[in-house]
C-alpha cells in the first residue's frame, strides 16, 4: 500500500524538484556569488549582493512595489466585491457572468495590455474622442505614471478578487441576512455586521490571490508605466537583462520571496485563530 | 373574544407563476395568543409566516399588525421576530452578541441587563461568550428563541423551530417553549407539520392545505369536531367506516355483541402491541377495516378472532 503510493506521489516529486527546488537552490548559489563581467556569475563567494538591499535606492523601489500592490488590491476587492455579490445572486445567468469574468484569460495577456496602451496613449481612443468632442484641448497624461500602472493590474487581477469572494458569498446562508434583516439591521447594518465578517476568508484569498502577482508583475508596469514606475519586477528583470548583474538579481528575487513567505505565514496563523 | 386583534391577515394570498402557495387566507391573533398554524409540507403556511415577517409580499390582501396595515414596512421595521427553522445564529458571534444584535440596531439601552435576563429565561446564563459552533442543538435553539424574544416583538414567528431537533428533546422542549411563551406573555405564531405539537402547545390552531385554510379553532375544535376529512385525518388515525369517521381510541372491540352502540361483526386481522396500548386490526363484514386502540390490561385478542367493532354515536366524526 505505502510503496504503491510511494509511486503515485513520484512524479508529482520529481516535478516538485526537477522544476522547482533545483532552479532555486542555483538562484540561492547565483546569489551568493559575483557579477561576470558579461552577466553570468563568477567566483569567489560573497554576501554582497545581499548588502546591497539596504540601498535606499532599492528600499524606495520595494516601498513603491507595496504601495502600487496594495493599492490595487484593494481597488480590487472594492470593485470585486459588488460584482461578486451580483454574481451570487443572479440565479439563472450565474455561470454566464462566471465565463464573462473569466473570459479575458481567453487572449494573451500581453495583447491585453497593449490594447490598453492603445486607449490610454495621447494619441489614443479616448484622448482623441475627447478631444474631437472638444472637451480637451491637450491630451491628457493617461499612459506612463503610476495610475496606469494600478489601472492595468487592477484589471488583470480583478478576477482573482472575484472569485473567491463569489465562493463565499455564494455559500452564505440567505437566513442569515433574512435573520439580520428580521432584528432589525437596515441593509448597511448587514452588510457590514454580518455579510463582510463572514466574508472574511474569501477577502483574504482574494487579498493573497491579487497582492503576490502584483508585487512581483513587471510586465505591466513596464508597458503601462513606461520605465518610469519601476517595480521589484522590474528590478530583477533588469539584472538579469541591461545591468548584467545576476547575483544581485538573484537576491532580490529570494528577499522579495522570503518577504511574501512571511506575509503568508502571518495571514495563515491569523486564519487559524479565526472562525474558517 | 374579537376585541382588536394583534395579528389580523385579510384574506392574503401569494401567488407565484403557475402556483398559488397561499389562497385567501383570513385570521384574527389575539394578544398573548399561542396560534400554530398546522398542515403538510407546501401547504403555504410557511409563506404565510414570511409574509408577516416581511420576507414576501402578498400578492393581494392585507396584514394588519395593532390595527395598522404593515403592507410598506420592510422586516427590519416590522415589529415581529422569526426563529428560523435552522436557527440562523450569527456563526462569527457569541451568544451573547447574538442576542444583543437586534437591541444594537435599534439603539436601545440598557442592553446588558436585557440580554442577562433573557438569558436566565431561556436557562442560557454561563453560556454568553460560546459561540454557536460550541452548543448543543438544544442550545442554539434557545439562542434563537432570546435574540428574537429580547427585542418583546408583538407577535413571535416560530417556523418549525422544533423539527432540527431530536425526537427525545422535542417533548421536553414543547413544554419548555409553551412555559416560557406563558411567563413572557408575547404572541406566538407557531408553524408546524407535526399534529402532536400543535394540539399540546396552542390555544388555537388553523389547519392549512393546498395554501387555503381549512378549519381554525381550539385543539379539542379541530380533533373532536374536525370541519373536512383532510382535517380529520391530518390530525390523527381515523377509521373510515360508512362514510363517517371514528378515531381508533374512540373505537371500541369486544368479543361480546354490545347492546345500544352502533356495532359491526368483525373479524381480528393482526394485533400490534405499542406498549402502552394495543393496536387491534379487524376487518367488518362490510369490508372496511378499522383499527381499535385499546389497552394491554383487557381483553386479549389474537388473529382470526370473531369481534364486535362498536362506538358511540356521539364519538363520530361528521362533516359538512
Amino acid at each position: 500500500m505505502n510503496r504503491l503510493r510511494a509511486w503515485f506521489l513520484a512524479p508529482s516529486w520529481t516535478v516538485t524538484i526537477v522544476l522547482f527546488l533545483a532552479p532555486l537552490l542555483i538562484v540561492l548559489a547565483y546569489s551568493l556569488l559575483t557579477r561576470g563581467v558579461y552577466g553570468g556569475i563568477t567566483q569567489p563567494w560573497t554576501i554582497e549582493s545581499y548588502q546591497r538591499l539596504g540601498d535606499f535606492l532599492y528600499l524606495a523601489i520595494l516601498w513603491r512595489s507595496f504601495w502600487i500592490a496594495g493599492a490595487s488590491t484593494i481597488l480590487c476587492l472594492v470593485l470585486g466585491f459588488p460584482l461578486a455579490l451580483f454574481i451570487s445572486r443572479s440565479d439563472k445567468r450565474k455561470n454566464l457572468y462566471l465565463s464573462l469574468v473569466i473570459l479575458p484569460f481567453w487572449t494573451s495577456f500581453l495583447v491585453r495590455t497593449y490594447a490598453w496602451m492603445f486607449l490610454l496613449r495621447d494619441t489614443g481612443l479616448i484622448n482623441t474622442i475627447l478631444q474631437r468632442l472638444g472637451i480637451i484641448h491637450d491630451p491628457l497624461p493617461l499612459l506612463y505614471n503610476d495610475g496606469a500602472v494600478i489601472l492595468g493590474l487592477v484589471y488583470s487581477f480583478l478576477p482573482f478578487s472575484v472569485l473567491p469572494l463569489y465562493a463565499t458569498l455564494e455559500r452564505l446562508d440567505r437566513n442569515l441576512l433574512e435573520a439580520a434583516a428580521d432584528l432589525g439591521a437596515k441593509p448597511w447594518a448587514t452588510l457590514t455586521r454580518v455579510v463582510l465578517p463572514l466574508c472574511a476568508p474569501g477577502i483574504r484569498a482574494g487579498s493573497i490571490l491579487v497582492f503576490i502577482p502584483c508585487l512581483g508583475a513587471y510586465l505591466t508596469p513596464d508597458l503601462l508605466g513606461g520605465g518610469k514606475t519601476v517595480m521589484i519586477g522590474n528590478l530583477i528583470q533588469n539584472q538579469f537583462t541591461t545591468a548584467r548583474d545576476w547575483p544581485f538579481g538573484s537576491a532580490v528575487s529570494l528577499a522579495l520571496m522570503t518577504l511574501v513567505m512571511v506575509l503568508l505565514l502571518g495571514l495563515s496563523r491569523r486564519d487559524e485563530e479565526g472562525l474558517l | 373574544m374579537d376585541a382588536s386583534p394583534v395579528l389580523e391577515l385579510r384574506s392574503i394570498s401569494k401567488h407565484y407563476p403557475g402556483h398559488r402557495a397561499v389562497n385567501d387566507v383570513s385570521l384574527k391573533i389575539q394578544r398573548g395568543e399561542f396560534f400554530s398554524l398546522l398542515g403538510p409540507s407546501g401547504c403555504g403556511k410557511t409563506t404565510t409566516l414570511r409574509m408577516v415577517a416581511g420576507f414576501e409580499e402578498p400578492s393581494t390582501g392585507e396584514i394588519r399588525l395593532n390595527g395598522g396595515n404593515i403592507h410598506h414596512l420592510k422586516p427590519y421595521e416590522r415589529n415581529v421576530s422569526t426563529v428560523f427553522q435552522n436557527y440562523a445564529l450569527f456563526p462569527h458571534l457569541t451568544v451573547q452578541q447574538n442576542v444583543e444584535f437586534g437591541l444594537r440596531r435599534r439603539s436601545e439601552n440598557d442592553i446588558a441587563r436585557r440580554v442577562r435576563e433573557v438569558l436566565e429565561l431561556v436557562q442560557l446564563a454561563g453560556k454568553e461568550s460560546r459561540l454557536p459552533s460550541a452548543i448543543s442543538g438544544g442550545e442554539r435553539q434557545r439562542v434563537a428563541l432570546a435574540r428574537s424574544l429580547v427585542l418583546a416583538p408583538e407577535v413571535l414567528l416560530l417556523d418549525e423551530p422544533l423539527s432540527a431537533l431530536d425526537p427525545n428533546l422535542r417533548k421536553q422542549v414543547r413544554a419548555e417553549l409553551k412555559d416560557i411563551q406563558r411567563r413572557v406573555g408575547i404572541t406566538f405564531l407557531f408553524v408546524t407539520h407535526d399534529q402532536e405539537e400543535a394540539l399540546s402547545m396552542s390555544d388555537r390552531l388553523g389547519v392549512m392545505s393546498g395554501g387555503e385554510l381549512q378549519q381554525v379553532g381550539t385543539p379539542q375544535d379541530v380533533y373532536l369536531r374536525p370541519r373536512t376529512r383532510f382535517v380529520a385525518s391530518f390530525l390523527g388515525a381515523v377509521n373510515w367506516i360508512n362514510g363517517s369517521g371514528v378515531r381508533p381510541e374512540a373505537t371500541r372491540i369486544s368479543k361480546q355483541s354490545p347492546t345500544g352502540f352502533v356495532s359491526r361483526t368483525a373479524t381480528v386481522v393482526q394485533t400490534t402491541f405499542l406498549g402502552n396500548c394495543v393496536h387491534v386490526e379487524a376487518r367488518c363484514q362490510t369490508g372496511e377495516t378499522v383499527v381499535a386502540e385499546v389497552s394491554r390490561l383487557g381483553e386479549p385478542f389474537a388473529p382470526g378472532d370473531p369481534v364486535h367493532v362498536w362506538w358511540q354515536p356521539a364519538d363520530e366524526l361528521t362533516f359538512e
